[in-house]
């Protein structure tokens, strides 16, 4: 890597770089000055956040594909590039990292245990989600992937509660379904590497990858669809291999549950939609099927789990199982429609999974208690509290004019023509989110008010971030859907994703059922 | 006078390579005192040392690949001076282990078990 | 001429957005200025009036063109992979109706609360909820496409929701606002359904190309299994309507409804968002009609919860229940009127509905406030001289509704009845007239309890302050003329049809039959509960079982409860259970197996260095054995043979 091309855009490196330099910074400063830190993990992250949004909207719509990329030769042996570069289907996962990121900052704004570390470690994360999104090579995302798993482990043991579990088995719960979901993905990653690399100039890159499909056979793609499923399906919480998702979100620190539920996750379908859809379509075609059934699973059956929880987390925890399934069916039904919804779900649930998170971490650090019958009434004392929750439940239920009620509606619509009956079972999963978020509404902030929450102060100054903040997107982009929409839509389309999904759904072949 | 009839050819010399390994081996596997097991480490190598040389030797065609010719050499050059270094740092060890222990045995140096 | 209307009809965006405009600036600027928050929220719902019937008296002078061609004006909303969503909003005689009907009422409301709510800690919230909930309303009345109004649908819910479950302290509103939200949730379920399959069916959501789209199908007679197709699709979008309107079996959630201010009942639970219901199938007539059985089916729930509702009532003693189960069985009438193919006759039922209805709610609402909330009408009496008022626009009310001329009742529920007995549905007809003297039975039963009864020492009622007289005047008014709008050549069925406009005359035998059967009813009430003829507690004592399940509502919420505290909660528990014991115990037994079989594993370092050097040499020795010797496919590993010296 001797000289850097001259063509490329370095906006993408500085937004990755700006917490990771924050990072640096904070690691020079003495512990006790906690303010300074704070302040200085928000400003990394508030660069990050508006130089995305500048790219967001400084994205040619018009053009589509991959833009602002960057290309750096790393290890040309083995054909591995430093490539950057967003689309229609990534740019919105890279803004909503930076929205949760500069939110989960203010979110733990009361944080004074280790605050130096915990904010570290947080914009490590932050730094390592984000690259995932804005890797184009496939070894460069894995990398950061892997990055990702560390602070993640350390935040869950250091700053975690204890609950139903411990904060350790939670810790080390998370940790581990990572990691397998991540040798499984290595093999599959391994293996695709081989198979493109027999045409000579071994490659990573995805757009390359994609490229070569004829050189996998259809039992390959099966096969390495199935290992990729397995290890992304456990990232996005798939039933069965969900179980880790309630249990580490519980145990986490809240700004690493905003994180993880709402971004952390998603790399899990983002992965499914850029490795599995675009370069194992047949792959993807075949175990269509399977993802449909395990996705209904996951709306109904964690629905229904939602509904008999006690602690808050852990019915948002079970909530956010069950609308992955949503994306899951969205994945499945394979058609540009519901490809778009999957990837406008990903980002309206992040959005509100992390206000819901946000605000129960508030409401834990003021009550310190998350159990749903010691709570109540707390729209006595905190009704700014009381709305972010209720903005975050209704986004939660879908309703019209948030941004999750159009990500809904544009799954069904999609996978209604493809997948019918999975459809009609996921649909009625509406109804029972509607009865598990209105029952947590009702006990924990209606109802009579409760003199010893009396003391109680409503969220005020620097805490009122993530709700104005998070809260302000998930309307804006659900009464103006095109602000989003129009890029994922150029996403779907014009990077051939469309014509991938067209072949397949067109191509005549056994599945497995 | 032909070399080839008179001398000993690389036969020889790997047997007696093979025999210095087997008596190093020997005293790795069986000695107690850890000063022995170090001595008998150092046979072992040189051992391969002796190999190096007679392959280096024998092997290479000199007439035609005079830039290869060293290449055995050096390597066993390697091994000695890696052993130098080895021998410093394990003797190093074994006194810090005497200071703790007051024992040379490594039947009692067991505190890497389970 | 038209012209110059169409100009001003593509202003109606502004009616929805006025009243949110109120709710943003309440919501971010003016919510700690309860003065200003109303001011605010009046002005702009008056000004909505005024645009309204602006658009109403061109609606008037545009004459037949509106009718033929509704001025649409519509923007790209949403556009996704092949989805394309307009937003937009459709000017025509319904919607223009809709829109006066709702501003109307919405804006009487507002002014009526001035004075009931005066006091309350929650004024400007409650002001803001009031605006949103018009914007909403206001905006689904003028959708264009059912994706828009589904939006809004699901919005006026959320506002529902939100004023039922106002007073949030007590635990009643929040339960009742919760049931509210996931009852109509259950329809909405089958609406969405319905939305998604016309979509994936005709590729639009538009509903004039929706309809064009229907039509072309059907006439197609290639196109196989169409009809059982609209079949399905029309009961599924029926389903949202059911929940809505309180169509049985989703009517539980309206007369708990009334856990929230009484304005707000008035508004949202009688005369406006109930029947948004009624609208949706109004709207999406052309699949209904094209759908015999769905008809059908509408005109059974219909009838059956018009009856039902208004046998409860007849048992209840909250003032407030009485008038929402009879809101139930109004609803039921306009519905069942829909299914026999009164389209006229239902949508003036609407509106007359509102006008009474919300008359009577305000004027019930006047009550309670001068009873300190005491709800009981046995609690209550001799109201009449105490609040002359507030006793006489309650009279009118109970007049319209009992279907008394010339009061507005008589009018419409006379020209669904007679549509209903003209199109061939004797059952229904019989129905809708037996209700008729029921509805007139309880109506006067709970006028003349409340009102004429003997006086309760312990009360001090009083007249209501102006804010609370005024549009309690307005309304009755209405009440009383609203009819009219029937009678020179029937203009209002020449504005609002399906199809074509067939001008009919008056039926007045039928009209006279109705008559009698509401005067029947009052008769009755009247000499139960003002002559004492007839003791009420004995008719109570002779049937007892017919009036306990009366009064318990035949038990509907007590089933629904046990579904959902047994089968629901106790799926949830089973699966709960099965999560945390059988996933999570695969999870953790993998977990415990990995860590046993280490426990066993850890024995084999034993420490002792030369153990292992023995291990690792003899371990060399068979590896170089394999690729030495061994055959197959490590033989390209071959040491051996890459050394190349020794072959």
């Amino acid at each position: 890597m001797s000289a850097l091309p001259s063509g490329g855009s370095y906006l993408l490196p500085f937004i990755l770089l700006a917490p990771l330099l924050a990072m640096f910074i904070i690691v020079f400063l003495p512990k006790e000055e906690t303010k300074t830190i704070k302040i200085v993990a928000a400003l990394g992250t508030f660069t990050s956040m508006v130089l995305s949004l500048y790219a967001f909207f400084a994205y040619n719509q018009a053009a589509g594909g991959m833009q602002f990329t960057l290309t750096i030769p790393w290890v040309p042996d083995l054909g591995v590039n430093l490539a950057f570069g967003v689309d229609g289907i990534s740019l919105p996962m890279l803004l909503l990292t930076n929205l949760i990121g500069f939110s989960s900052i203010y979110a733990s704004w009361n944080m004074e245990k280790r605050a130096k570390e915990f904010f570290a470690l947080l914009l490590i994360l932050i730094t390592g989600v984000m690259g995932t999104f804005i890797a184009r090579d496939l070894f460069i995302f894995f990398l950061f992937y892997e990055i990702v798993v560390i602070p993640i482990y350390i935040m869950v043991i250091i700053w975690g509660s204890t609950k139903r579990v411990s904060k350790e088995y939670a810790g080390m719960k998370l940790t581990i379904y990572l990691l397998i979901g991540s040798a499984f993905l290595l093999v599959g990653m391994v293996a695709l590497y081989l198979a493109a690399a027999k045409q000579g100039h071994p490659t990573f890159m995805f757009d390359q990858l994609a490229a070569r499909q004829n050189l996998y056979s259809a039992p390959f793609q099966k096969v390495a669809f199935g290992l990729m499923l397995f290890g992304f399906g456990s990232l996005i919480s798939m039933f069965p291999f969900h179980s880790w998702s309630p249990d580490g979100y519980a145990g986490a620190p809240t700004a690493v549950s905003m994180i993880h539920a709402g971004v952390l996750k998603k790399i899990g379908g983002y992965g499914l939609i850029r490795l599995g859809i675009y370069v194992l379509p047949i792959g993807a075609k075949y175990w269509a099927p399977v993802i449909a059934v395990l996705a209904i699973a996951n709306v109904l059956y964690a629905a229904f789990i939602a509904l008999a929880q006690k602690d808050l987390k852990y019915v948002i925890g079970y909530s956010s199982v069950s609308h992955m399934g949503y994306v899951l069916i969205a994945i499945a039904a394979l058609n540009p429609t519901a490809v778009g919804g999957a990837v406008a779900m990903m980002f309206a649930h992040g959005v509100m999974s992390a206000l819901f998170f946000s605000m129960i971490g508030f409401i834990y650090e003021k009550t310190h208690t998350r159990n749903i019958p010691d709570l109540g009434g707390l729209a006595h004392q905190m009704p700014r509290l009381a709305t972010g929750f209720i903005i975050a439940g209704m986004a939660s239920l879908g309703l019209p004019s948030t941004i999750n009620f159009i990500s809904e509606f544009t799954i069904f619509m999609g996978t209604i023509k493809a997948l019918p009956v999975q459809a009609i079972l996921g649909i009625a999963g509406i109804i029972f989110t509607a009865v598990y978020t209105l029952r947590v509404i009702a006990n924990v902030m209606f109802g009579p008010r409760r003199s010893e929450w009396d003391h109680l102060k409503d969220i005020k100054g620097a805490e009122l971030v993530p709700l104005v903040v998070l809260g302000f997107v998930i309307f804006a982009t659900g009464i103006f859907p095109n602000i989003l929409f129009g890029l994922v839509n150029t996403g779907v389309t014009s990077s051939g994703l469309a014509k991938v999904l067209e072949t397949v759904s067109q191509a005549k072949m056994g599945g497995l059922f | 006078m032909n070399l080839g009839n008179l001398s000993v050819g690389l036969s020889t010399y790997l047997l007696v390579g093979a025999m210095l390994f087997c008596l190093g081996l020997y005293g790795v596997f069986a000695k107690r005192n850890i000063i022995a097991i170090l001595m008998s480490l150092e046979l072992m190598l040189n051992a391969v040392n002796i190999n190096f040389v007679a392959f280096n030797r024998f092997l290479w065609n000199q007439k035609i690949d005079i830039h290869y010719i060293l290449t055995g050499n050096v390597a066993a050059l390697f091994v000695i001076v890696v052993a130098a270094a080895e021998i410093a740092v394990g003797l190093a060890l074994v006194i810090t282990i005497y200071r703790n222990r007051h024992s040379t045995n490594v039947d009692e140096f067991d505190w890497l078990k389970w | 001429m038209f012209k110059e209307m169409h100009d001003l009809f593509r202003w109606a965006w502004l009616i929805p957005a006025l009243p949110f405009l109120s709710f943003l600036l309440i919501a971010f600027v003016t919510k700690r200025s309860k003065g200003l928050s109303s001011t605010v929220s009046i002005l702009a719902i008056l000004t909505a009036l005024g645009l309204a019937v602006a658009i109403g008296l061109g609606i008037i002078q545009s004459g037949a063109e509106i009718v033929e061609h509704p001025v649409i004006v519509s923007a790209n909303w949403l556009n996704i992979g092949g989805l394309k969503i307009n937003f937009g909003t459709i000017v025509d005689p319904l919607s223009a109706m809709m829109l006066f009907v709702v501003t109307l009422v919405a804006s009487m409301v507002q002014i009526y609360s001035l004075g009931y709510m005066h006091g309350d800690k929650g004024w400007s919230r409650y002001y803001a909820y009031q605006s949103l909930f018009a914007s909403s309303m206001l905006g689904m009345v003028i959708a264009t496409n059912l994706l828009q109004l589904f939006i809004f649908w699901e919005l006026v819910g959320l506002c529902s929701y939100l004023l039922i479950g106002f007073w949030y302290f007590k635990v009643s509103a929040r339960e009742a606002a919760k049931k509210a939200f996931i009852t109509t949730r259950v329809g909405d379920f089958g609406l969405l359904l319905g939305i998604l399959f016309l979509y994936n069916k005709f590729g639009t959501l538009d509903f004039t190309a929706l309809s064009a789209a229907l039509s072309t199908s059907l006439q197609n007679v290639a196109v196989v299994g169409t009809a059982g197709y609209v079949t399905v699709m029309a009961f599924l979008i029926f389903m949202g309507p059911m929940g809505k309107s309180g169509q049985f079996p989703l009517h539980v959630w309206l007369p708990d409804a009334m856990e929230g201010p009484t304005p707000v009942s008035a508004l949202i639970h009688a005369a406006t968002m109930v029947v948004a219901g009624v609208y949706l199938v109004a709207k999406m007539y052309f699949l209904f009609q094209a759908s015999p059985a769905a008809l059908q089916f509408v005109a059974g729930i219909g009838a059956f919860t018009a009856l039902f509702a208004a046998t409860i009532a007849i048992a209840q003693d909250d003032i407030k229940r009485i008038l929402a189960y009879s809101t139930l069985s109004q609803l039921g009438y306009m519905i069942f009127a829909l299914g026999v193919g009164s389209y006229s006759g239902s949508m003036f039922h609407l509106m007359t509905h509102a006008f009474f209805k919300a008359l009577m709610f305000l004027g019930a609402g006047s009550v309670i406030h001068a009873m300190h909330e005491k709800q009981n009408i046995w609690d209550m009496g001799g109201l009449w001289k105490k609040m002359p008022i507030t006793g006489w626009t309650f009279f009118i009310g109970v007049l319209a509704i009992s279907g008394i001329p010339p009061f507005a009742g008589f009018w419409s529920k006379d020209e669904l009845l007679a549509n209903a007995l003209q199109n061939g549905h004797p059952i229904v007809y019989a129905v809708g007239l037996f209700t008729a003297f029921l509805t007139a039975f309880y109506m006067s039963r709970l006028f003349f309890v409340a009102f004429m009864g003997p006086e309760k020492p312990e009360n001090h009622p009083h007249e209501s302050p102006w804010t609370m007289t005024i549009p309690l005047i307005v309304l009755a008014t209405f009440s009383t003329i609203g009819g009219l709008a029937a009678l020179p050549s029937h203009n209002f069925a020449f504005f609002i049809h399906f199809g074509e406009f067939e001008p009919e005359g008056m039926n007045w035998g039928l009209a006279g039959i109705s008559v009698i059967a509401g005067l029947l009813g009052m008769g009755l009430a009247y000499y139960i509960y003002i002559k004492k003829a007839i003791s009420s507690e004995s008719i109570v004592a002779r049937f007892p079982v017919p009036y306990k399940i009366l009064k318990n509502k035949y038990y509907i919420d007590e089933l629904y409860l046990w579904i959902i505290h047994n089968i629901m909660d106790g799926l949830a528990k089973v699966l709960y259970f099965f999560d945390i014991y059988i996933i999570d115990g695969i999870i953790n037994g993998i977990a415990l197996l990995t860590r046993g079989s280490a426990k066993g594993l850890r024995r084999m370092s034993t420490g002792q260095l030369q153990t292992y050097a023995m291990v690792f040499f003899f371990a060399v020795v068979v590896i170089f054995m394999v690729f030495a010797f061994g055959e197959g496919q490590f033989s390209s590993l071959n040491p051996l043979a890459m050394l190349g010296g020794v072959k």
